[in-house]
């Protein structure tokens, strides 16, 4: 790669031990994926927030203790605790410890404790065309999806580093050329009576993660007045299910407003086509319950933003949720602070729903809660659910979340899919 | 006799050891065990194996953004495998032994293939892998 003088400066550790190792692991990752040289990048969001293993904590700390700082505005993703009400949350000790060790590095080196996976909701909100170095897949999805900013899928570890020197190499998905579609996805004989239920779009998007692969992918037939938060459904499946770092909806997503567009004169590598038949078979796929059995409901997997509490507590008016069941709504400590405000936390709670900030719900404390299976209208916790905290998960819509929670037993609507 | 597999450098370094090998991609995290190496996604074939000091083959790495940092814990309890040969090396997998090299100084060499050369590799061959210089030869 071709560096700056104040670049090799950098690596020479002219300006510290931090900036040198985050420069070295970025300038290697460049070579090795044939970039050319370093771009500046506006802002980061680092992944690697969630406590897993020790040597997260030694690289985050180290790098703090270096002297490490945040070249740009860096948002954080989920804790592994509720930081605030940790003990309603249960978090065993040693789990405190670990992620207020994190916690204290990340806001030493000056990152923002906005502690969420959807900060394109409540974070640092990048522009179209916005060059920036993101982590949390479903994040990285949407960024680059629906709002047309630009990040490779960057991993743990990497972020960081991009963090403190403000650059990233420049390759992948931050260049135009690679950013068509080589994939396209049709809906064959989707009515527009099935987008009414809105679980059909965490459904799409676990389908077209599937197909994609890897791949830039493009989806025909998505009704333009879809809702952000569908929209966030379907990035965080697709992501779950597949690599994909960018999907282009067409008619909806901003460099797609044309099939021609996003192909940028190219043919489809692959084109596919999905049938109400395939989302029957998803949602059954999405199930890993053999059981009728979900006594934890989890909701806000990606953070709930306002307009999803608005509707849970629409569903929730007046009722409560059984005896028998634990629900948790997720949400980012920005949301959380406007139901409270509005007095929808207090009505929240008092139906029985527990609402916990900062936290990954995959990766609650095993030890301290115990359950027999959940229920979702996450296709991203529904996918990840059985490997990551050994329950069985049933997927539904919010509105059947709701039915089970306040029944005590699993409801089920008709839907029209699951009619064919 | 050696027989020498040319291909790409990824991470350079040098290492022998016993090849294995998997037809199936691997997500270091979700399907790696940290604390002892072992393949534990029951989904995987080489479920119950341990990758540890092994130079471990496999198509291409796949999965979430955690990988990274799985590969770091590996090498920092001294679990890691010995070399990595994919047919492809995409950012997240190549990440784990960039860092490694820069924040432990240890090496994790890494190396692609083609296609055909990966299908030459098989579990339980003597191999020398020299990543710097892009090849990996069999030992039989």
């Amino acid at each position: 790669m071709r560096l700056t003088g104040h670049e090799q400066k950098i690596l020479k550790g002219k300006h510290g031990e931090a900036p040198r190792i985050a420069l070295s692991v970025l300038v290697d990752l460049g070579d090795l994926f044939g970039a050319e040289e370093m771009m500046r990048v506006s802002q980061v969001h680092i992944d690697m927030t969630i406590y897993m293993v020790d040597a997260g904590v030694e690289f985050a700390e180290r790098l703090a203790d270096l002297g490490g700082k945040v070249a740009v505005p860096t948002s954080l993703n989920p804790s592994a605790i509720d930081l605030e009400r940790w003990k309603e949350y249960r978090a065993p000790v040693k789990l405190l410890d670990k992620s207020r060790r994190l916690e204290n590095a990340y806001l030493r080196m000056g990152a923002t404790p906005t502690w969420t996976c959807a900060p394109y909701q409540q974070g640092i909100i990048p522009r179209f065309g916005e060059q920036i170095a993101w982590g949390e897949s479903n994040a990285i999805a949407f960024a680059n999806s629906i709002i047309g900013a630009r990040t490779n899928r960057y991993g743990d570890l990497m972020d960081i580093c991009a963090a403190i020197i403000g650059k990233v190499p420049k390759f992948g998905l931050h260049l135009t050329e690679n950013r068509k579609a080589e994939v396209l996805i049709h809906l064959k004989e989707i009515s527009m009576e099935m987008f009414e239920n809105r679980a059909i779009y965490p459904l799409l998007g676990f389908l077209i993660g599937e197909m994609a692969g890897d791949r830039v992918v493009a989806i025909k037939g998505i009704p333009q007045d879809v809702k952000i938060d569908s929209l966030k459904g379907l990035c965080a499946a697709a992501a779950s299910s597949g690599a994909v770092g960018l999907l282009h909806i067409i008619g909806v997503t901003p460099e797609a407003q044309t099939l021609e567009m996003c192909l940028q004169g190219t043919k489809p590598k692959e084109i596919f086509q999905i049938t109400p038949k395939m989302i029957q078979d998803a949602e059954e796929r999405l199930s890993t319950a053999k059981k009728d059995i979900a006594d934890l409901i989890i909701v806000g997997c990606p953070h709930f933003s306002f307009a999803e509490f608005r509707e849970l507590a629409q569903l929730m008016e007046g009722r409560k949720v059984n005896r028998s069941v634990t629900f948790w709504a997720i949400t980012s400590r920005a949301v959380f602070g406007w139901i409270k405000d509005c007095g929808m936390l207090k009505d929240l709670t008092d139906s029985g729903v527990m609402v916990f900030t900062d936290v990954c719900p995959l990766q609650y404390p095993k030890e301290t809660w115990h359950f027999n299976g959940a229920m979702t209208n996450s296709g991203k916790f529904a996918y990840y659910c059985f490997s990551q905290t050994g329950l069985d998960v049933i997927f539904g819509s919010l509105e059947e979340c709701v039915e089970t929670a306040v029944n005590g037993k699993l409801c089920r609507k008709e839907s029209l899919w699951r009619k064919n | 006799m050696e027989k020498k597999l040319t291909g790409r450098c990824v991470v350079p370094g040098k290492c022998d050891g016993e090849v294995m090998v998997s037809a199936q991609p691997i997500s270091f995290w979700g399907s790696v065990d940290p604390e002892t190496g072992c393949i534990n996604d029951p989904r995987h074939e080489l479920f119950g194996q341990s990758i540890s000091g092994r130079v471990l083959a496999f198509p291409f790495g796949k999965g979430s953004s955690t990988g990274s940092l799985i590969m770091l814990e590996l090498a920092r309890v001294g679990k890691a495998p010995a070399a990595i040969i994919n047919m492809r090396t995409e950012p997240i997998l190549a990440t784990g032994p960039i860092v490694i090299k820069h924040f432990y100084g240890k090496e994790i060499p890494v190396v692609t293939l083609s296609d055909d050369a990966f299908k030459m590799l098989k579990t339980g061959q003597h191999v020398r892998v020299n990543a710097t210089e892009g090849y990996v030869s069999i030992i039989e």
